[in-house]
């Protein structure tokens, strides 16, 4: 169920202004790619393209085509819902909802696409959503209370649960531990590890260790200057992009001698 | 925002802040502004306690001799008081008279308020919800009695078609049974002008809340696939709700103690009756001490203050029942 993206000739704009200029690559199945570079150069707002969240932003538009196994997500009669159904998505913030419980958030997605869920099947998938994100055991007694009574940590791991829930064939994930702490981190780095058997995964980090550890393939994005739109400069195996990237300022970027 | 609470979350309190040591407290001291805006903060929160215990003190002190009464005695002095009735039984069917027209206002004016602020906040292009709130933020602002004016000139003669065609069609259910009065002097016009006397205010409270909703739970509810309606009820109205409560008990407020446009419209009666569409059947506190204080002697004037009691308590208790419902899923609210 995972699938293949294909980027070309992206232009993303906020308005009238160029945010990101003509971007082109490809996103694997069934793996890690992740998004680096320096603060403003548009990866989020990239990665926001993905499942057409971009466009919830007043005045947001982008041109050119985003295909996922072929089919433009951009093309006439594409229902954003549709899209965004099938690409699930993380946040930066951990952003359960603090009016539901924690069962109620796993589910909150599936109630969406498929309202009549028996009880059983219900529990059998809030267990098994939780299990996949790696957090059945620490709230496996207290289902019932708020999304918002976890740490920032299982909060974290609680979404990723709600995004897996609806078995999504795309996991766009935008800094998931840049608000945790290392323990929680490692416990979603292990954790992307093993989605990546089932999903396609895309991560924004600006961790550089993090993208090496998590990641099968890394894209590397740079802005020019302020109100320069951001660009991509080079995207490949990760290992190559650490050890032998063809661009100077990607390397000058990985190596931290960077601005 | 409103007298029952504030409808967003309230601020996480700073907690533990760390104490500075001793020597750098003492160097800076706490200014006089600070102690100033202390004592004036204190002091403008025991003025209202002041105010509402006087108040009190006031009703009830007045309402005394009709209280302590017997109902033969005020059936002898106060001309407009029923034979071989009393105290209670007079209040009673004012009060449910009061509630009836208050809730039926309620009832037809909530949800119509939360569309519109829904439309506001969530639907309209930019340009159009900024006119748009702008004017419900004046209409929230015109006196009441000037909508009590038009709801009984203009509104009310074209209500008499359609409440007789609801007697007609729906007429065997007890509550729309006919025949519908003509000219419609009925407590269910009454509870559309009084509807239309608060919406703007609900609106205008439901707008601010729904504004507020956080637009990263909008977004979460987005990203997992929710059309516009999905994601508003997923995650602008469970985070509204304590506001909404709040803005309906505002609204509540209002119809209660709306005196003019019942006293305008509704041909009173005093009983306790669920038909919405007969003359002669209710009374509301309000529109009662308004009709009949110019004309009243001093026990009759007792006898009014009682009812205003009345009125003061019914107030206090709406408001802590809403507080209550607030209060209930406060760990779910979203506040945290
Ligand atoms: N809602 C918005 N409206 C207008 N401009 C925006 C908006 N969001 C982002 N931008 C602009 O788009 C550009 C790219 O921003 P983006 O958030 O994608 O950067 P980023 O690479 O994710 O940065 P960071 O690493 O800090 O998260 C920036 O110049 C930013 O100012
Ligand atoms: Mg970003």
């Amino acid at each position: 169920m995972a699938k293949r993206i294909d980027v070309k000739d992206l232009n993303i704009y906020y308005g009238d202004f160029l945010a990101v200029a003509e971007v082109g690559m490809a996103v694997e199945p069934r793996s890690v790619t992740a998004f680096i570079g320096p603060s403003g150069c548009g990866k989020s707002t990239f990665l926001r393209t993905l499942n057409r969240m971009h466009e919830v932003i007043p005045g947001a538009r982008v041109e050119g085509t985003v295909a996922m196994d072929g089919v433009d997500l951009y093309g006439d009669g594409v229902d954003p819902v549709a899209v965004r159904r099938n690409v699930g998505m993380v946040f930066q913030r951990p952003n359960p909802f603090p009016t539901m419980s924690i069962a109620e958030n796993v589910l909150a997605g599936v109630r969406l696409n498929n309202r009549k869920i028996s009880k059983g099947d219900a529990n059998d998938l809030v267990e098994s959503a939780l299990q996949g994100a790696n957090l059945w055991k620490e709230v496996k007694d207290r289902l019932a209370r708020p999304g918002s009574s976890l740490s920032g940590g299982q909060q974290q791991r609680l979404c990723i649960a709600r995004a897996i829930a609806v078995k999504p064939q795309v996991l766009l994930m935008d800094e998931p531990c840049s608000a945790l702490d290392p323990i929680s981190t490692l416990a979603i780095e292990d954790l992307i590890a093993e989605l990546k058997n089932d999903y396609t995964i895309v991560i924004v980090t600006h961790n550089m260790q993090q993208a090496a550890r998590v990641s099968d393939r890394t894209a590397f994005f740079n802005i020019a200057g302020t109100g320069m739109p951001g660009r991509l400069i080079e995207v490949g195996p990760t290992g190559t992009m650490f050890s032998a990237p063809t661009q100077r300022a990607t390397e000058d970027y990985i190596s931290g001698r960077f601005g | 925002m409103t007298t029952t609470t504030s409808p967003t979350a309230p601020v996480g309190s700073p907690g533990g802040a760390p104490q500075p040591p001793r020597s750098a407290r003492r160097r800076w001291p706490e200014g006089r502004a600070t102690r100033a805006f202390r004592w004036l903060a204190t002091g403008a929160g025991a003025l209202i306690l002041v105010v509402l215990a006087a108040v009190a003190l006031f009703l009830i002190v007045r309402a005394w001799p009709a209280l302590t009464a017997d109902g033969a005695t005020l059936g002898e002095d106060i001309s407009w008081f029923p034979d071989d009735s009393s105290l209670l039984r007079f209040v009673g069917p004012l009060v449910f008279g009061t509630l009836l027209a208050a809730v039926l206002a309620l009832l037809i004016a909530t949800p119509i308020s939360i569309g519109i602020a829904l439309f506001i906040s969530h639907y309209a292009p930019r340009r159009l919800a900024n006119g748009l709130g702008y004017v419900i933020d004046l209409l929230a602002a015109i006196p009441s009695v000037v909508y009590g004016l038009w709801g009984a000139i203009w509104l009310a003669p074209r209500l008499s078609p359609v409440w007789q065609w609801l007697s007609e069609t729906l007429g065997f259910i007890p509550l729309f049974a006919g025949p519908a009065a003509d000219p419609p002097r009925v407590i269910l016009t009454v509870g559309v002008v009084l509807a239309a006397m608060i919406l703007p205010i609900i609106t205008a409270v439901c707008r601010e809340v729904f504004l507020q909703a956080p637009r990263l739970h909008e977004e979460a509810a987005l990203a997992l696939g929710a059309t516009r309606w999905e994601m508003i009820r997923m995650a602008v109205l469970p985070f509204g709700r304590s506001g909404i409560v709040s803005a309906a008990m505002l609204g509540l407020g209002r119809a209660l103690g709306e005196t003019m446009a019942v006293l305008m419209i509704l041909s009173p009666g005093a009983l306790y009756s669920f038909n919405l569409l007969q003359a002669g059947q209710h009374q509301t506190i309000a529109a009662n001490i308004a009709l009949q204080f110019p004309e009243a002697d001093p026990t009759g004037v007792s006898v009014l203050i009682a009812t205003g009691l009345a009125l003061f308590v019914i107030t206090l208790a709406v408001n802590m029942a809403a507080r209550a419902i607030v209060a209930r899923r406060k760990e779910f609210s979203g506040a945290n």
